[in-house]
């Protein structure tokens, strides 16, 4: 190893344990808004991207259809492809370990992989999977702890839950924040949502912010 | 199976389906500047639009209530730079109180 490794190690771990211990909100979250404590777990292992899954339980919640909740899912999901297209040439995996690699390519692993660029094509590869799997232990750890939690707790809204659900979105989406067009975006969407909520039922109007940014992402420089 | 395992698993697949595209497709297919601001607007737009949805809507009504509080409370929370846990805290506490004593 040209790197050093336990200097990517703690990068890594630095980011997957606050962000594993994030699950017991998205457990709760989960519970709160009418899923099983095996629904929960059975997101995060299988679904495995916080956006998505906060997504599918707020559509759901809401009393969206499950079309609404898998779509608005899916679009969250999309950066995940593209974090996978620009890991492949650096990850270069083949067979089962593409398989594995792929449900693990997150925010968290590829952000980490590529704040080690300087250090060379190992390390990358090295914090991607450190990341990836610190993640995933600690994400699914804490699904499961939020989800008993929230099981026991009876109404979401005596326990504030019910309003830890958007601050987890608000959360989500404050980074990303960084210029007055994304502001202007979010305002936006926010207002075309609660707007046409009524007339739409829960779900359709989320999916219906995707015009804004197609309009914004297509023109803007 | 209901509406919440269809979710669930379907979201799942779909969602995987996803991460494994990346690792099929060349990476020019990234090299579309259209495609990646859009990306990056995908993100804001639909997350946007759960806070407003989940925050002031309950079974497609607009109705304010003590969540308003809470995000209100995450929102000053996030400006001031704390920790992803002590803003959901904060938020939810907030919230409970104004739904107990208010």
């Amino acid at each position: 190893m040209s790197f050093e490794r336990r200097t990517v190690l703690r990068d890594s771990l630095s980011v997957a344990i606050p962000v594993g211990s994030y699950g017991a909100a998205f457990g709760a979250a989960a519970v709160a808004g009418g899923f099983s404590v095996l629904q929960a777990c059975a997101l995060s292992l299988l679904l495995f991207s916080g956006a998505s899954q906060f997504a599918v339980v707020g559509v759901m919640a809401g009393g969206g259809t499950p079309f609404s909740a898998i779509a608005t899912g899916a679009l969250l999901g999309i950066r995940n492809g593209l974090y996978g297209m620009r890991m492949a040439p650096i990850l270069k995996l083949a067979g089962l370990r593409r398989f594995l690699g792929a449900q693990i390519t997150i925010d968290e692993s590829t952000g980490v992989a590529l704040s080690q660029e300087s250090r060379g094509d190992d390390a990358m590869r090295y914090g991607f999977f450190a990341t990836g799997i610190g993640v995933f232990i600690f994400w699914n750890l804490f699904t499961f702890i939020g989800a008993l939690g929230a099981n026991s707790i009876g109404d979401p809204s005596s326990w504030g839950l019910d309003a830890a659900v958007p601050a987890a979105f608000l959360g989500l989406v404050w980074p990303r924040l960084v210029n007055r067009k994304a502001r202007i975006a979010a305002l936006l969407s926010a207002l075309l949502a609660i707007t046409i909520t009524p007339f739409l039922g829960a779900g359709l109007p989320i999916i219906a912010t995707v015009l804004i940014a197609l309009v914004i992402g297509w023109k803007s420089e | 199976m209901n509406d919440l395992w269809i979710a669930t698993l379907g979201a799942s697949a779909i969602c995987y389906l996803l991460k494994i595209l990346g690792y099929s497709l060349p990476e020019s297919t990234l090299n579309n500047p259209r495609i990646q601001r859009v990306n990056t607007f995908i993100p804001i737009v639909l997350l946007s639009a759960l806070v407003a949805v989940q925050t002031l809507t309950i079974e497609s009504k607009v109705i304010v209530d003590h969540r308003l509080i809470g995000v209100l409370v995450a929102a000053i929370a996030l400006k001031m730079r704390v920790s992803f846990p002590v803003m959901m805290v904060s938020a939810a506490l907030s919230s409970a109180m104004v739904y107990h004593f208010v």
